[in-house]
């Protein structure tokens, strides 16, 4: 009989092969669903796993989609390493994209070099203010930040509907609900000419190797770890708890918001209802697929960003609605939780001893 | 005013709110086990789904209702099992839950979009979902059952000393609240819409939740905060006729804002908070610690 018996020490080795494990299980279920579904699993793999990178232009969009993912997702790390449930990323974004865009939009006719790096930072600002919310309400009220950082997401896409259909509505727009694009000098350069991968893929990179840096060489990084495995350790130890959950919001914030203003003045160029398609919610499995760790998220950001280009390929291809994109991205994730398991615990065969 | 337009305003408030009432009456029986599902809205979609698809494949509007609960009750043992067996981190898989049943219902129903069917008369499930409300009242304050679920909410480790199976209590909870988003989600697509679209919750499961705090986990609560929103939401066009110009979106907005005030209000208060939200909401119980 099988039985689950808990390991002395949670293995190192199944803490970093668990993520491997969830998306070779992805993979299995997804071919399965294929299947039954009547397409040929192999060529449908091939068609969503493969063939949206088989070439530059591939590579290129999938950096694109990575971008957003990744430095949201390094940004939430922060707070969830300090068991922090910032669950509202999306609204962040949302709000960086306002912040930032609201100045590519005002100096939508003025051409210099310095509107970029104010929209950039507008942007982080925007993000920053939002997520500080939720912090300010859990430090001050003790309320509790995963009902109030999600119910702020949906606040902040209303603002933005409102915004694009009233106030910053292009005035030559025919009335669609979209503001003006943003000038020249308000636009993420492009990293290579003719493709979509933009200047904001350094960015994310600089950030990430800044939060490597604040985890393992800092002691700001070193108290979130501990407050995060034990409260009480850092109660002792003397951390003063308010600022490490200021700090982690407000990284996490800002992070987001340069996403979303990377989005915004990198492959969009204006504002519109739908500038994200889910990023703030599917960095959050990017984040926990990447164990919290830099380079996991890295590598996470890359699977993950593969789901949303195979999607939209299974859709041209396959006539399957990109939607099965995020059932891909849900199993990463139950596989992922279900495997943790293996982390803690093993599993032990044990022979019956019959009489 | 004339009478008239007063009924025609309660008749659409009751209509639209009434998967609002479901969905958060089944979230509240969860909350108050101490388990916190963010898959109201992945839950419902499925449960929309797969009711319509059945209801256009056989015909039979009972067979969509049991479909529907069945999907439900699919959806909700498969979080439960993660989050109560594997111990899976509560929020994360919620909200796996619900990226999870955005793609699944959209594939489902890919053929069934625009597909005509006889809608149901909502009638029946508005009053449905006020009794249920009532009875759910009741458990919690008058039968043993419900002052047990109530328990092992509060505080996980008592319950189990005092011999209650914790992990089965909040299995079964959880069992209830998807099969009750599932039943939202039938009402959507087979009562109140009636048909099929992608993502046709639009939002009602982060509403529902928010629903749920709104009523400080109070059953009775959930009809006045529910019917305050829909209020809220018709309010925003009968001013519109009256010429007062407010954009929609500041009205659409209320229902987070004001539960974000609830939570401000309750959670400041010690006491408050206590008698308001369960205590082990969210915390994972391993009967081995």
């Amino acid at each position: 009989m099988i039985k689950i018996v808990p390991r002395g020490n949670s293995s190192k080795s199944m803490f970093i092969f668990a993520p491997f494990l969830s998306v070779i299980f992805t993979l299995i279920t997804a071919s399965i669903i294929f299947f039954i579904m009547g397409y040929n699993p192999i060529e449908a793999i091939i068609i969503f796993f493969y063939s949206p990178i088989s070439n530059l232009y591939g590579i290129s969009e999938l950096l694109v989609k990575a971008t957003p993912l990744c430095l949201i997702a390094i940004g939430l790390s922060f707070c969830f390493k300090n068991n922090l449930y910032n669950i509202g990323a999306e609204g962040q974004l949302t709000m960086g994209a306002i912040f930032g865009g609201g100045i590519g939009i005002y100096f939508y006719d003025v051409s210099s070099f310095l509107i970029l790096p104010a929209m950039i930072i507008a942007g982080a600002i925007g993000g920053a203010l939002w997520a500080m919310i939720p912090a300010i309400l859990k430090t001050k009220f003790n309320t509790n930040e995963i009902l109030t950082s999600l119910m702020l997401a949906y606040v902040a896409l209303l603002i933005l509907d409102y915004l694009v259909v009233g106030p910053w509505r292009d005035p030559e727009g025919f009335n669609f609900p979209k503001t003006r694009g943003f000038g020249e000098s308000g636009r993420m350069p492009v990293l290579y000419q003719g493709l979509r991968v933009h200047f904001g893929l350094i960015i994310t990179l600089i950030l990430v190797f800044i939060s490597y840096f604040i985890y393992s060489k800092t002691i700001f990084g070193y108290q979130l770890k501990v407050s995060g495995y034990s409260p009480r350790a850092a109660k002792f130890a003397g951390y003063n708890k308010n600022y490490l959950i200021f700090s982690a919001f407000a990284i996490s914030g800002a992070f987001a918001g340069i996403a979303g203003i990377g989005e915004v003045s990198g492959p969009i160029g204006l504002l519109y209802r739908d500038i994200s398609p889910n990023y703030g919610f599917t960095a959050i499995i990017v984040c926990f697929l990447g164990r919290l760790d830099p380079l996991g998220i890295i590598l996470a950001s890359l699977v993950i960003a593969l789901t949303y280009l195979g999607a939209e390929d299974a859709q041209l291809f396959l006539r399957i609605p990109a939607a099965v994109g995020f059932v891909f991205q849900g199993l990463v994730l139950f596989f992922l939780l279900g495997t943790d398991l293996l982390v803690n615990f093993k599993i032990k065969v044990k022979e019956k001893h019959g009489y | 005013m004339d009478t008239n337009l007063i009924i025609g305003i309660i008749n659409i408030i009751l209509i639209g709110t009434t998967p609002l009432i479901f969905a958060a009456i089944g979230e509240l029986v969860v909350e108050k086990s101490g388990v916190l599902n963010l898959g109201l809205e992945g839950m419902m979609l499925v449960g929309a789904v797969s009711a319509f698809v059945t209801l256009v494949l056989t015909g039979n509007y009972f067979f969509a209702l049991i479909i529907s609960i069945v999907s439900g009750l699919l959806m909700s043992g498969f979080f439960a099992f993660l989050v109560l067996y594997l111990m899976a981190n509560q929020v994360a898989t919620g909200l796996a839950l619900t990226i999870f049943g955005i793609g699944i219902s959209s594939m489902i129903g890919k053929n069934y979009i625009g597909t005509p069917i006889e809608g149901m008369s909502p009638y029946f499930f508005i009053v449905i979902s006020i009794i249920i409300v009532f009875l759910i009242g009741l458990f919690f304050k008058r039968t043993k059952m419900g002052l047990i679920v109530k328990a092992v909410g509060e505080s996980h480790s008592s319950a189990h000393s005092l011999g209650f199976n914790v992990i089965k209590i909040r299995f079964l909870s959880i069992l209830f609240g998807g099969s009750m988003s599932a039943l939202a989600g039938f009402y959507m697509s087979i009562c109140y819409a009636p048909m099929w679209q992608e993502g046709m919750i639009a939002g009602r499961g982060w509403i529902a939740l928010a629903l749920v705090v709104f009523a400080t986990w109070k059953a009775e609560r959930i009809l006045l905060g529910a019917y305050i929103f829909g209020g809220v939401a018709i309010m925003q066009m009968n001013l519109q006729a009256f010429g007062i110009k407010l954009p929609g979106q500041f009205f659409n907005m209320l229902p987070y804002i004001v539960t974000i005030l609830v939570l401000v209000i309750i959670s400041g208060n010690k006491l408050r908070i206590k008698m308001s939200a369960p205590s082990c909401l969210s915390i994972p119980f391993n009967k081995n610690q």
